[in-house]
């Protein structure tokens, strides 16, 4: 069980700023409202007559709406801003809007952004607690906390589990985030990807880097396998997708090396044929699906404890 | 401080409240037993081996978390949030007799909120409250059915119940 009984802030930001017992506090929590999206009446009064803005800078399918289920499931009220319809494409810059946002006093705000560190920049000036989902390359905190819920409800446990995270390292963070709570966690982390989407520092905090993903995947209890984000590269980094998939894509017969009982995730959106066979997304190892579910609890678990008044910053 | 029910008087207490269970429901073996986190799951444990010992029924037990329930939860100015615990609910509850069980019954609070939660659940034919003991002081009109021990205090004191399967031993103790 877990000792802590609060977040100590009342952001969240990322992975980085959490001790390992408000993980645990986060991923009890999601055990309890796991429980509610199973029900024929899939809400429970908690967060009723709060205000919660959804403020998405970026696509975004799976997190927005996973975002917007655990907001209804605890009753509150939200607004979801498309910034492509919004003041945004006239020219409004990200801190007004966070000012004029602001002015109505929502409670919370879940942002998404492509500018790194643009909701900590929010959170300097503003009231509501702000929740990152996702950042730029930086961080995307509640995707690594779903993963971990769904790596422990599949696990038991996560210290002592050896996760192979494989793709494109550079542009990802699905990656930060999972390697800083992995490897908070005790688990050991080997990351695997090309030379040329390999980021710097990978090695402080304690996370082993290759470039043969036959080597990341030997012995792995969990295959993590993360998207190439093509509409970010502009063809520089790799000579071809097709050749991407023969050296790094996850088939069949490459997860013949992983533990007996390894399970595969995929944070979505997958590139079948690129960096995932669709006979090992399809496949026995799979819990892709099991991660969509478990995104609404661990958001609700989020969402519910920061609501919380801790007094904290 | 002064112990007001030892381990003796707790199981007669709960003995007669499972004959009274019994005498009030002809189909028993349509009913559930729901228990509040955290004392009132193992009390409506205790509750359901006598009924099996008395009428040879297995009556389905639940454990109900009402935090989400709470109507204090987003009030407090400062504090952090109470933890929240599963809700296990074995099967339907339409159309069922449903049985409560809590410990202590005090302001109502809790009650009027596991009330809200079970009615999330489904449409019993009716819920009825069984508590170890009441301590008056009620704040909402709800009143229980089977009691245990009616229990004559003032606001400022607390009542501690203590079960075997939680705390290691059985009894219910006054302090302050």
């Amino acid at each position: 069980m877990s000792t802590a009984t609060a977040l100590r802030s009342r952001h969240l930001l990322g992975i980085f700023d959490l001790e390992p017992d408000e993980i645990d506090l986060v991923l009890d929590t999601a055990l309890a409202m796991k429980e509610i999206s199973t029900r024929s009446v899939k809400k429970v009064p908690t967060l009723r007559g709060r205000t919660i803005v959804n403020l998405f800078y970026e696509a975004s399918t799976r997190t927005r709406l996973s975002f917007e289920l655990a907001e209804k499931r605890l009753s509150a009220d939200t607004l979801g801003v498309t910034t492509s319809i919004s003041s945004v494409v006239k020219g409004e810059t990200l801190l007004d809007t966070a000012r004029t946002l602001e002015a109505m006093a929502p409670d919370m705000i879940v942002i998404r952004h492509a500018s790194s560190g643009a909701p900590h920049l929010i959170a300097r000036a503003s009231r509501a607690s702000i929740i990152n989902a996702g950042d730029g390359m930086h961080e995307h905190p509640t995707q690594a906390l779903l993963d971990a819920f769904t790596i422990r409800e599949h696990k038991g446990r996560i210290a002592g589990l050896r996760v192979a995270i494989a793709g494109d390292l550079l542009h990802s963070r699905v990656l930060r985030s999972n390697a800083l709570l992995l490897t908070k966690m005790g688990a050991q982390v080997c990351a695997c990807g090309p030379p040329t989407l390999v980021p710097p520092g990978l090695d402080r905090i304690g996370v082993q880097v290759t470039n043969s993903i036959d080597a990341a995947i030997d012995g792995a209890d969990v295959v993590m396998m993360l998207r190439v984000q093509h509409e970010r590269m502009h063809g520089l980094f790799l000579p071809s997708l097709r050749e991407y998939f023969m050296h790094y894509g996850l088939t069949p017969a490459r997860m013949e090396r992983a533990a007996a009982d390894a399970i595969v995730m995929h944070p979505g959106p997958m590139n079948r044929g690129v960096e995932i066979d669709s006979a090992v997304a399809d496949g026995p190892w799979s819990v892709i699906l099991d991660q969509v579910a478990n995104g609404i609890a661990v958001r609700m678990a989020v969402l519910y404890l920061l609501a919380g008044d801790e007094g904290g910053v | 401080m002064p112990i007001v029910m030892d381990a003796d008087r707790m199981s007669k207490s709960l003995a007669r409240i499972a004959h009274e269970v019994l005498e009030r429901h002809r189909q028993i073996e349509t009913m559930a037993f729901v228990g509040i986190r955290a004392r009132g799951v193992p009390l409506a444990t205790r509750l359901a081996a006598h009924l099996k010992n008395l009428a040879g029924v297995d009556v389905p037990i639940g454990a109900l978390d009402i935090t989400l329930y709470r109507d204090d939860l987003m009030r407090t100015p400062v504090g952090p949030q109470p933890v929240v615990r599963r809700t296990e609910i074995p099967c339907s509850i339409d159309g069922r007799p449903i049985l409560l069980v809590d410990d202590v019954l005090y302001t109502g609070r809790t009650i009027r909120a596991a009330l809200d939660a079970l009615i999330d659940f489904g449409r019993p034919s009716e819920i009825q409250l069984a508590v170890l003991v009441d301590r008056g002081h009620r704040e909402l009109p709800i009143r229980a059915d089977y009691v245990g021990r009616n229990l004559p205090t003032s606001r400022e004191q607390s009542v501690q119940v203590r079960l075997v399967e939680i705390d290691g031993k059985d009894e219910v103790e006054v302090e302050g």
